[in-house]
């Protein structure tokens, strides 16, 4: 268990629960053959089926079932037969005006998802749908109470949906943003979707309460707009908080659906639950139950790849850190690239740090691992400093040149340590009041100057001194005159 | 050996070059011309599509070519199939000008086939009724006595055939929609097993019970019509994936062998006299054939009006939403969309219509979903094991088809619960998915004709055709409509 979010007064825990609509990457429609695609003319994509024509049926897209099913492997459910519900409701954008949906019997259930942290989430289910056309309303700012009129576009109606609901599991908006994050890669390592936040190919609704520690939940809100994982945090804070002040002033929390507002970083009600809707779902006879075979699900397990909590725990065990320690190299995929420049005896620390720091670059995975942990051998072994490693290595993802190469082309040569020393002594006899300070002064008045003395040698050597090494013998040569006073 | 049906016999001479589809086609549409302005089985007669769509036929015949077993065959179609660019209403005004992109499956198949569409026949508003007066453009008539109903919901396509506007016609039942106005017109008509026909392209009133059939004059036309536009399609989820064995071929083989049962529970009180008299005469004629006849019960087929009430009303209000409005058909402007879809469906929907639409809605309501719509689909279990054990002990059943022969236009209209009693016979076979056929056998009240019904369970096609082969052979002679 995690520490509560910050941003909550003492005593107060936050409840997060999140469903997150993802769009499967198929080629073709749910239900039909149209192209399953982003952007194109408005109602281009479209057909008899995708725009509930009268007499038109559905036909159950196998891909999307794949995915569906594939996702729900990964996310550890259990993968069961399954019916297609109807979901009546009236609205524009909805072609037949119910949508086919999944109801008390969805494909996927009970499964969870791991955080770096270690903390497992729950997922209640995983379900099929169809997604929704759009509505653009004109005129009287874009809102469709007071628009001149709407436009739809059913390109997207039909789009096959996966909405993957999670247990109340969260505990702060740096969780729910770490689930996002963690639900991200998954879906992207079994290639279910490209999970494109801004382009809504994944999409965010966070369900939140509060409650002083101990006691059972509190009445939730259900936000809405979620467009980024920042705004995910933000809203959920934000709500939390406006949740809290309300119970402190001794007022009740409505359960509401609620608008998250990115300018004015406020949450907006939507609608009250009296307001809500009775989808009246019954089994969607055009549809014939999903009913997959046990060997058809060992034939899915089999073809899972690697999931990212199973990577980090690889590379942090090959390199001797905490699996969060080793987050940053799975989520850029390069941990494949780290585990293979351990093995070929480069540094752990040291490979971790330059692909946390050094290799967020496009190009960066076809880095040759054996050349990478040269070039970690070279500069633990006193061959590069540092910054010049930094510079090699950037030279390598753009050229593919070995390391030696670059840095005799550099003309980078290691400093032996006397010369280093030598340099250090000069700058030192070179600024005798700063030095007085920095021997004399409090922690603040060392640590800034650090900075100055360093960048003086730096200026000196033509970068070509350890930052390190020379911030340790300014600390030798420190206590050194403290010695002697 | 028995003579080939009529339609069968017009797509042999069109095959031989001995008729010319045009002139058949020429001939249908002279009759529709003289006579359908009292009996109104069409909404819409396509003329000169019929016209080239023969034409096409004669060409193809005249250059060696096989147009197919239906060449030159007059069908009419009712009009809840779509039709590329032909109107296709439902017989409501919420459809007002829309023309379907598309063609029903059933309509490319009878292309393929060689038959000529001749129209596209009047219905029950949706094909909510058992009268055809649910039609927003007035009923048809009984071309036995005009001034008495066709039956519902496919009462045009009935009348076509009835009055020799077609030799075939194509229908719908969901609760008996064919085979009522069969009997009532004195034609065949057949329900065959849900996913014997794909739906795709036939405007759903409730997808669970909705199987599209034949209507023809004969048995053996009606089984050349179904062996036409059966079979799988992979546009319909629920279309059975195995091929349709031959239908025609077995029509004479005889009953003898087979164990028929009366259903104890359609025979009695509810049942007009001479109805029951004629079933009972059709089990003599059976047991004359050599079959072996008994009463057997199926208990729960009495539930099957009320479960059939709640389910085929739930599934109609969703799929009857998407009338709004928005995208085709009748639009009614207000100024909110709300008010749009409520001044819309307002006009747009006739009483009927509003009626289930209001009932199916409240058949899923949260709290109301598990005591009807819930019950309704156990109670259709039930029917599903009650049949199941009747076939064990009989290889088909018989029943009336409806409790009595036509009844005057206006004598039920404006009691719902009382017209919906005109299917309690029908209704049981679409709850359990089987399939069923009326044949005419003879006359009851006024000389008006009578069908009876035989049911069998889940693809038993071909062995109920050939007991409603053998029914033909034993019945009066048909009754003549003359005009």
């Amino acid at each position: 268990v995690s520490a509560p979010d910050p941003t909550l007064p003492d005593g107060w825990e936050m409840v997060i629960g999140l469903e997150v609509h993802v769009e499967l990457a198929t080629a073709t429609k749910l239900f039909c053959g149209c192209p399953n695609r982003f952007g194109g003319e408005p109602n281009t994509h479209v057909c008899p089926v995708c725009l509930g024509l009268p007499g038109s049926l559905p036909v159950i897209n196998a891909a999307a079932v794949e995915y569906a099913m594939r996702l729900g492997r990964a996310l550890r459910c259990e993968v069961r037969p399954s019916v297609f519900a109807r979901k009546n409701y009236f609205y524009p954008d909805m072609p037949k005006d119910y949508q086919v949906s999944q109801y008390d019997l969805p494909t996927n259930v009970d499964g969870w998802l791991e955080l770096p942290d270690g903390t497992r989430v729950g997922i209640e289910r995983a379900h099929i749908e169809e997604d929704t056309g759009k509505s653009v309303h004109v005129g009287g700012g874009g809102r469709i109470h007071d628009a001149d009129y709407s436009l739809v576009d059913y390109n997207r109606a039909g789009v096959p949906l996966v909405e993957i609901v999670g247990r109340p599991d969260l505990r702060s908006a740096e969780q729910a943003r770490q689930y996002v994050t963690e639900l991200r890669s998954i879906i992207l390592a079994v290639g279910a979707s490209d999970a494109k936040m801004e382009e809504g190919s994944m999409r965010v609704d966070a369900n939140v309460s509060v409650r002083r520690a101990g006691e059972p939940f509190g009445t939730r809100c259900e936000i809405k707009n979620l467009n980024s994982i920042r705004s995910l945090g933000r809203a959920v804070g934000y709500e939390a908080r406006r949740q809290v002040d309300l119970l402190t002033a001794g007022e009740r929390i409505v359960q509401q659906t609620r608008h998250w507002d990115e300018d004015d970083g406020r949450t907006h009600t939507l609608r009250s639950k009296e307001e809500a809707e009775d989808y009246r779902y019954f089994p969607e006879p055009d549809l014939v139950p999903l009913t997959p075979s046990a060997h058809e699900i060992e034939r899915l397990d089999g073809s899972l790849p690697a999931l990212p909590a199973e990577r980090r725990r690889a590379l942090a065990e090959a390199a001797g850190v905490e699996p969060a320690d080793a987050a940053i190299a799975v989520e850029r995929d390069l941990d494949g690239l780290a585990l293979a420049a351990i093995g070929a005896g480069g540094d752990p620390g040291r490979v971790l740090t330059h692909v946390e720091h050094n290799l967020a670059v496009e190009g960066a995975d076809r880095l040759d691992a054996g050349a990478f942990a040269r070039l970690v051998q070279m500069e633990t072994g006193g061959e590069l400093t540092a910054t010049q490693a930094k510079q090699v290595l950037a030279e390598m993802v753009e050229t593919g040149a070995a390391p030696d190469d670059v840095a005799r082309a550099r003309g980078f040569e290691a400093m032996g340590a006397d010369a280093l020393a030598a340099v250090v002594d000069e700058v030192i006899a070179a600024h005798p009041e700063e030095w007085t300070t920095f021997t004399t002064g409090d922690d603040k008045a060392r640590g800034k100057l650090t900075g100055y003395f360093v960048g003086q040698v730096m200026k000196a050597t033509r970068g070509q001194a350890d930052g390190k090494a020379v911030t340790q013998l300014l600390r030798d040569r420190a206590s050194a005159a403290a010695g002697r006073g | 050996v028995r003579a080939p049906g009529p339609a069968v016999a017009l797509a042999a001479a069109v095959r031989a070059g001995e008729r010319s589809a045009v002139e058949v086609v020429d001939e249908h549409l002279a009759a529709i011309a003289a006579g359908d302005g009292e009996l109104h089985a069409f909404n819409l007669v396509t003329t000169d599509a019929a016209r080239a769509a023969a034409a096409e036929v004669d060409r193809r015949v005249a250059e060696g070519e096989d147009p197919g077993p239906l060449a030159g065959v007059p069908v009419a179609l009712k009009d809840n199939l779509c039709t590329r660019g032909v109107p296709t209403t439902c017989s409501s005004r919420i459809l007002d000008g829309w023309r379907p992109p598309y063609d029903a499956t059933v309509v490319g198949r009878l292309a393929a086939a060689g038959a000529v569409v001749v129209g596209k026949t009047n219905l029950d508003e949706f094909a909510m009724g058992s009268s055809t007066e649910n039609s927003a453009f007035g009923p048809s008539r009984n071309p036995h006595d005009p001034s008495r109903v066709p039956g519902g919901s496919s009462g045009g396509s009935a009348v076509a055939v009835a009055a020799g506007f077609a030799p075939l016609a194509l229908g719908s039942d969901t609760g008996g929609s064919i085979r009522q106005p069969a009997a009532l017109c004195g034609v065949v008509g057949m329900k065959p097993t849900y996913g014997l026909v794909s739906r795709y392209g036939l405007v759903a009133f409730a997808s669970s019970l909705d199987q599209i059939g034949p209507f023809a004059r004969t048995v053996d036309d009606a089984a050349a019509l179904l062996e036409v536009v059966a079979g799988h399609d992979r546009l319909d989820s629920t279309s059975i994936p195995e091929p349709v064995p031959p239908l025609r071929a077995g029509l004479d083989a005889g009953v003898a062998g087979l164990r028929i049962g009366v259903v104890r529970e359609l025979s009695g009180g509810d049942m007009s006299p001479d109805v029951v008299a004629r079933v009972r005469a059709a089990a003599d004629a059976l047991a004359a054939a050599g079959a072996t006849v008994e009463e057997v019960s199926v208990p729960s087929t009495t539930f099957g009006l009320s479960a059939y009430y709640l389910i085929a009303p739930a599934e109609a209000s969703s799929n009857l939403a998407r009338y709004d409005g928005v995208r085709y058909g009748l639009r009614v402007d207000a100024p909110t969309t709300g008010e749009m879809y409520e001044a819309t469906r307002t006009a747009g929907f006739g009483d009927e219509v509003k009626r289930r639409i209001m009932l199916g809605t409240y058949a899923l309501s949260a709290g109301y979903y598990d005591a009807y719509y819930g019950k309704a689909q156990r109670v259709r279990t039930l029917i599903l094991r009650d049949f199941a054990a009747a076939y064990e002990r009989v290889d088909l059943l018989l029943s009336p088809t409806s409790p009595s022969v036509a009844f005057p236009l206006g004598a039920k209209v404006d009691d719902p619960l009382t017209m919906y009693l005109s299917d309690v016979c029908t209704i049981p076979s679409n709850l359990a998915g089987h399939p069923a056929i009326s044949v005419p056998f003879g006359t009851g009240e006024a000389g008006l004709p009578v069908g009876v019904q035989v049911l069998g369970p889940a693809l038993s096609e071909a062995t109920l055709l050939r007991a409603a082969a053998t029914l033909e052979a034993a019945a009066p002679a048909p009754v003549e409509v003359t005009r």
